[in-house]
């Protein structure tokens, strides 16, 4: 029988394509736009969603002459994410919230909410491919190592694996756009979106002020135990970060300082050189296998940002907790960031980390 | 293909099109004084004619509009600014609670944006604004509402206001009295003199005629502010060049599905009475909404306990059957309905409603394909609202 799929339609170039690309090869594609955020419109009271995306992905649905629906999410997305990410960052984490949506939005109530209507899958444009093997569906890194988005999907179990398709994975970003042009879609120029979809100005530190206000506390020199200087609020601050620390006393070298680490007991932002940043070991919970449970003990690439290396480590799990010992050194890494392990091309699971040391 | 939607919009009757088409090569603007130009005001005046005398009303009566949100928009602001600078007291403005939203979002507008004293009536568990609702509304300040807006039937649940007693309770109190007629003309005995009404609103799209076009059907003593300025068409309270086959599209249809209303409405009456019985036998999930006997003959409006309301519209749709849920934002997010609300129902069972309106092209064959595949979608649109396996 024919399987009906759910393509996510954002209304970007991508997810056009995929859903494009599903339609051709036979399947039976509905395209469902999920209202994330509810955004005042233009009309003032009534505006509900970014209706220019919404209108995007419609008329790709048009053309392509499938059912379209706009599925309003907007609750689950406001609990799941922006609340989360809120609440992380008062804790001093520093959170993924696309990789939180792909756990708990899009590849959790938007696909049980699809099987539950008798649809067999959901499709969206990430770049990653899914192959199945005897041992089930797992998940590997997309051709196009530039637009690899494996790291954000590494949240998929693999029952979600076995109802989620992926078209884009064996393709290249710039072919995906040449591909939309040739089908006369109306987002194949649109511009990638980069930024957290519900901060759309990019402004995240603002974001955060408004929801927290301030908490002034001090910054200290991590070496020292010298005060160099005031914040208004943890949550304006990155570990690894360099710039906007607004320090009133400089090194007597000169050297840049960097933040080393948030304390949340005491509201202190500690600053200091880069080696400081150095990661050697780093736990994790929240554990997620992409594909079979791996040994208690293993070697592997871990990978702690969207697009950062991966870097060789020693891997041991036991009961849902995870130890990584980097082997090649690691810069910067803070609580709440989503820990990637690969084997390869493949990705093996990731955790949530919870604590970093330098040995 | 299964059509049950025809309260959002109805296919145009062969009358409508054929006078349409018999127009439509025509040159002239019906306010050119030569022979074009009169020609074309022949046709516009005969249509008003027949619209008139299709509803009860002088032709002069008849205000040509683009359609049912503007005639609202018309009424609702024109009659508010008349009456206000007459007396600056009369300052209210009372409407019913399950207005359309083309009534409901200018009135609010009225409120938020010129100083009006906005006041929506509370309706009964059917939807219907009891007169004694109406008279305490007024006797709380007798002399300060400028006008009174309630719908002749509701566009979601069907329930037909009693407009008449509504009518002449305003007029007790020296109001004007609008109402939305849209959904009622051919389905429903629309009289305007009869009623008492001082303004009705009135759309082709609705009936079998074109979209496009309506009419404010507007006393002739009845002062009106315009918000459209320009040529002065329709006695200056409604500028624009007439659309002629519009115009004669709309006359078409007008004059057919009021010859045919009886006939039509025990056909749809049958219809829909046959659905309800069978969908209440059949799914236990099944709520009726509405005036069971006194509502618009076609219309048929039920909540399914559990399911949401996109859900049910998407899996029926996937079937080949077409109907709709009541109300969506523009970006097609389905909201729980307010009428609904305000029948006193909750949040879970305003989301979770559907509309099904039979029209003239509608068939015995539309029920069955309704009752082939409901109750399985029903089924379905349950689990997918209160999902038993989390993956």
């Amino acid at each position: 029988m024919t399987k009906r799929v759910v393509a996510a339609m954002s209304g970007g170039v991508d997810s056009s394509v995929a859903a494009s690309r599903l339609v051709e090869q036979g399947y039976d594609v509905v395209g469902v736009h999920l209202a994330l955020a509810k955004v005042k419109g233009h009309g003032g009271r009534k505006g509900c969603c970014t209706l220019d995306d919404a209108r995007d992905a419609r008329r790709v649905a048009d053309r392509l002459g499938i059912p379209f629906y706009v599925w309003d999410v907007s609750e689950e997305f406001q609990k799941e994410v922006i609340e989360n990410f809120v609440s992380e960052y008062s804790e001093g984490k520093t959170p993924n919230p696309c990789v939180r949506c792909n756990e708990k939005i899009k590849f959790a109530a938007v696909l049980t909410r699809s099987l539950a209507l008798g649809f067999d899958a959901v499709a969206t444009g990430h770049y990653a491919q899914i192959v199945e093997s005897e041992n089930g569906p797992l998940l590997y890194r997309a051709v196009d190592e530039n637009k690899d988005q494996s790291y954000v999907l590494s949240v998929l179990n693999q029952e979600k694996l076995s109802h989620t398709i992926l078209p884009l994975g064996d393709s290249k970003k710039p072919d995906i756009r040449a591909e939309a042009e040739a089908r006369g879609l109306i987002t194949a120029a649109k511009p990638d979106s980069h930024d957290i979809c519900f901060i759309p100005d990019g402004d995240t530190a603002g974001f955060l002020h408004k929801k927290l206000g301030d908490v002034p506390g001090k910054i200290i020199d991590a070496q020292t135990g010298e005060e160099i200087g005031e914040h208004d609020g943890l949550f304006e601050f990155t570990v690894g970060q360099r710039k906007g620390l607004h320090l009133g006393v400089p090194r007597q070298d000169r050297a840049p300082r960097y933040v080393i680490e948030k304390d949340i007991k005491t509201n202190t932002v500690m600053v200091g050189l880069p080696t400081l940043l150095r990661v050697d070991v780093v736990t994790a919970t929240n554990l997620i296998w992409c594909g079979p449970t791996p040994a208690a003990e293993f070697d592997c690439k871990a990978q702690v940002r969207a697009h950062s290396a991966r870097l060789a480590a020693k891997t041991f799990h036991n009961d849902g907790n995870l130890t990584v010992e980097f082997i090649e050194p690691l810069q910067a890494l803070a609580p709440g960031q989503t820990i990637a392990l690969y084997d390869g091309e493949r990705v093996i699971g990731s955790g949530t980390v919870v604590t970093t040391s330098r040995s | 293909m299964t059509y049950l939607d025809h309260g959002a919009t109805t296919p145009m009757l062969p009358e409508a099109i054929a006078a349409m088409s018999a127009v439509m090569a025509q040159p002239g603007n019906p306010s050119s004084v030569h022979s074009s130009g009169r020609q074309a005001r022949r046709i516009v005046e005969e249509n008003r004619e027949l619209i008139a005398a299709a509803i009860g009303a002088r032709p002069i009566e008849v205000i040509f509009t683009a359609g049912g949100t503007e005639s609202d928009n018309l009424a609702i602001k024109g009659l508010y600014w008349a009456q206000n600078s007459k007396d600056k007291n009369r300052n209210r403005i009372l409407a019913s609670s399950i207005e359309h939203h083309a009534v409901l979002d200018t009135v609010i507008w009225m409120g938020e944006h010129e100083g009006a004293n906005v006041e929506f009536l509370p309706v009964d568990k059917d939807g219907r604004v009891q007169p004694e609702t109406l008279r305490k509304a007024f006797e709380k300040n007798p002399n300060d509402v400028a006008l009174v807006s309630i719908m002749w039937a509701n566009n979601e649940v069907g329930t037909v206001e009693p407009i008449k007693e509504l009518a002449a309770i305003t007029h007790e109190f020296g109001s004007i009295f609008h109402s939305d007629a849209v959904q009622a003309v051919g389905c429903l005995p629309v009289h305007f003199q009869e009623s008492g009404a001082d303004a009705l609103t009135i759309s082709g799209h609705k009936l079998g005629g074109p979209i496009g076009i309506g009419a404010l059907i507007l006393k002739r003593d009845i002062e009106l502010t315009p918000i459209l300025h320009g040529g002065g068409q329709e006695r200056d309270v409604r500028s624009g060049t007439l659309p002629v086959a519009l115009i004669a599209g709309f006359g078409a249809a007008v004059v057919t599905a009021v010859t045919q209303r009886v006939s039509r409405a025990n056909r749809l009456t049958t219809l829909r009475k046959d659905l309800v019985k069978r969908i209440l036998a059949t799914i236990s999930e099944a709520v009726f909404n509405g005036d069971p006997e006194n509502r618009l003959p076609g219309n048929a409006h039920f909540s399914f306990t559990g399911c949401e309301g996109d859900a049910l519209l998407m899996l029926l749709d996937a079937q080949g059957i077409e109907c709709s849920t009541g109300s969506a934002c523009s970006a097609g997010i389905p909201q729980p309905s307010h009428v609904l609300l305000a029948m006193g129902r909750d949040e879970a069972t305003a989301r979770g409603s559907l509309r099904f309106s039979f029209g003239t092209t509608s068939t015995p064959d539309d029920v069955d394909s309704v009752l082939q595949f409901l109750p399985a979608v029903v089924e379905r649109a349950k689990r997918a609202g209160k999902p038993a396996v989390k993956i």
